[in-house]
């Protein structure tokens, strides 16, 4: 059976979770195949040193592809490179993280090859060399079970639903240089703005704190900013629509139907009705915990946990008692 | 400047999904239809282009079934000038839609072909940026605004933490995200303007789909909550829960 290529994305020079996650996944699909997993990094120069991590993802062999042209992510160069590089490979399946930039790639290549993309998976297996694909439809509402009957077969897997595991092999560093022609670029990025605060983004966090319109005034946000920081790094905001709306938060960080779709360990849902299309964007979370006024409230339905009560009393406290918690850590 | 607009018919996002007892698609019994969410800023956002430019016009384009023309009048009466219904079935292989669309779109006269993020069905988010690779025009996704240049445009998109601005040349593809372009009410008016505007029907070109459905399931209904208690006494126990029983800390 043909191989299984990774692409693993970079930001800012830096190999995140979602690299990992699609590494990992490629290993055990390759695993299931009798076959091997690559890994393919873009980057500018001195990436490949950076790539060498992922061979213990289970990459059989990482090929850093090395050039200023791709040191950021640009949609024409990045497609052209990884088409040709699935088709010169002879991959029989390529996985992308169905992250902004996967979501924006994959079916480029998709389209530049001639073959299905199957997005934002949530299951991947194979069984007697058949792969098949879940995936949500529907915002969640239901779960479509696909196969493709072409080859490569394509798959953008959503962040945080699926491991990333360490193997005992690790895989050798291949590094090319792309051939690319910058000055042939039709879509040019001008301006690239940072989070404000170097914050991760809520669509990749694995813990999100999120609230709603219960939280009464914008200014109240420091409650939740106090309570992400207690979690750690790996905590992001969240927000409703109807906060977004009132514009109290960005809507980078709105979650649902019309925002971001979430899949974390942990979603914190303060003051925050539950109404079905913020549902939509979450109810894939490992563990959700509702914290609202109202015991009636639909989130409460969908929730692990839920504490009623006045989220401004119980808000502080849970800082303090995370706080306390990872101070023992 | 002439604008183009995919725009889909999908299942009201307030609609229950059912599946139905072949256990490969939904109930449809029952379901109201609607454009899909991002589809209706797309228009907007056609709209304004339009009337920024002062001339031109915003055709809308669906490849759908008969009771798709029902969305596209829709469409119509926000200020849309024309419909193309491209009768078939879509499925859940976005490059066959995307050959569908890009066939109709190979030859049309309009700079600037706009489409939603995703569809609000299939979620696959992948439709506009294929057309726009099939039909050899640059792509832009996941745009919240753009202003239009001498020969390009000027997207702002939101990215994982952050924000970019991509200029494009034209003719070009975007696609669409909720942003600056909420989308306007059809106006009595523009209702009744809408029946009398040109929606053509014609079949769509027949592409194969190479994805295929084996069977559609409900998810796993998440298991009853516990309420861990009231008020902030309840959080030590639901710290210890987090720890100890989710492993969510
Ligand atoms: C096409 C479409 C797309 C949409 N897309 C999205 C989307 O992407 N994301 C989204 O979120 N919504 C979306 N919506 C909107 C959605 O229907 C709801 O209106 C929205 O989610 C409500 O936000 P909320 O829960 O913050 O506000 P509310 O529904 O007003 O809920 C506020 C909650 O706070 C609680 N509360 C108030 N005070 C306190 C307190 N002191 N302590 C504790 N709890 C308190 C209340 O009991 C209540 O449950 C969409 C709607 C449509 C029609
Ligand atoms: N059957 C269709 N007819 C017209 N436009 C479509 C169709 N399917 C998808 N699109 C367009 O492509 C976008 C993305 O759809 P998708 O890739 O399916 O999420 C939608 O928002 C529409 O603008």
């Amino acid at each position: 059976m043909a191989d299984v290529l990774a692409f693993a994305e970079q930001r800012d020079g830096q190999i995140g979770g979602s690299a990992r996650e699609a590494v990992s996944a490629a290993a055990r699909l390759a695993g299931s195949l009798g076959s091997s997993a690559h890994a393919l990094v873009l980057g500018a120069s001195g990436i490949a040193g950076q790539a060498g991590g992922l061979g213990k993802y289970g990459a059989a062999k990482v090929l850093a592809g090395e050039h200023e042209a791709v040191g950021e992510y640009n949609p024409e160069t990045y497609a052209r490179v990884v088409a040709a590089r699935i088709r010169d490979g002879g991959y029989g399946v390529a996985i992308f993280p169905a992250t902004t930039l996967g979501k924006d790639l994959a079916p480029r290549v998709a389209a530049a090859l001639g073959v299905p993309l199957a997005a934002d998976a949530t299951g991947l297996e194979a069984e007697g060399g058949k792969i098949s694909i879940v995936r949500p439809i529907y915002s969640g509402k239901a779960f479509a079970h696909v196969e493709v009957d072409a080859s490569p077969v394509l798959v953008s897997i959503r962040p945080n639903v699926f491991q990333a595991t360490e193997f005992d092999a690790a895989g050798d560093v291949e590094s090319f240089v792309p051939d690319i022609d910058p000055s042939a670029l039709k879509v040019r990025v001008v301006e690239r703005k940072g989070a404000a605060d170097g914050q991760i983004d809520v669509a990749e966090a694995a813990i999100v704190v999120s609230g709603g319109r219960g939280m009464k005034e914008p200014e109240n946000w420091s409650l939740l900013e106090d309570l992400r920081d207690a979690i750690g790094s790996d905590a992001a905001l969240g927000a409703s629509r109807a906060v977004v709306d009132a514009g109290w938060r960005p809507h980078g960080e709105q979650v649902g139907q019309t925002g971001k779709t979430v899949a974390p360990k942990l979603y914190l849902a303060v003051g925050i009705s539950g109404a079905i299309q913020h549902l939509a964007g979450m109810r894939t979370s490992q563990t959700i915990v509702a914290i609202n006024k109202d015991a009636d409230a639909p989130i409460f339905g969908v929730a692990d946990y839920g504490i009623v009560g006045d989220l401004f009393e119980v808000v502080p406290r849970l800082a303090e008692e995370i706080k306390t918690l990872k101070a023992g850590d | 400047m002439n604008v183009i607009v995919c725009v889909k018919r999908v299942p009201d996002t307030e609609t229950r999904i059912r599946i139905d007892g072949s256990g490969d698609k939904i109930d449809s019994s029952g379901v109201k239809y609607i454009i899909s969410p991002y589809d209706e800023f797309a228009v907007e956002a056609g709209l304004r282009a339009k009337e920024a430019a002062g001339e031109g016009s915003v055709a809308l384009v669906s490849f759908g079934d008969a009771s798709t023309q029902e969305t596209l009048r829709s469409g119509l009466a926000m200020g849309a000038d024309s419909a193309t219904l491209l009768v078939g079935k879509p499925t859940m292989d976005g490059l066959a839609t995307a050959k569908v669309l890009a066939a109709e779109l190979e030859d049309a006269d309009a700079p600037l072909v706009l489409f939603g993020v995703k569809a609000a069905d299939d979620d696959q988010q992948q439709v506009g940026p294929m057309v726009g690779t099939l039909l050899g025009r640059p792509c832009v996704t996941g745009v919240t605004r753009f202003e239009l240049q001498e020969g390009k445009a000027v997207c702002h998109r939101e990215v994982e933490g952050g924000a970019e601005v991509v200029e494009v040349d034209l003719p070009a593809v975007l696609t669409i995200t909720k942003g600056e372009y909420e989308p306007r009410y059809a106006s009595l008016k523009g209702i009744m303007a809408a029946k009398r505007k040109p929606l053509e029907q014609k079949d769509a070109t027949a592409v194969e789909s190479k994805l295929r459905v084996t069977k559609m399931t409900e998810p796993a209904a998440r298991s009853a909550g516990r309420i861990v208690g009231e008020g902030p006494d309840a959080v030590p126990e639901l710290v210890r829960l987090l720890r100890e029983e989710a492993n969510a800390l």
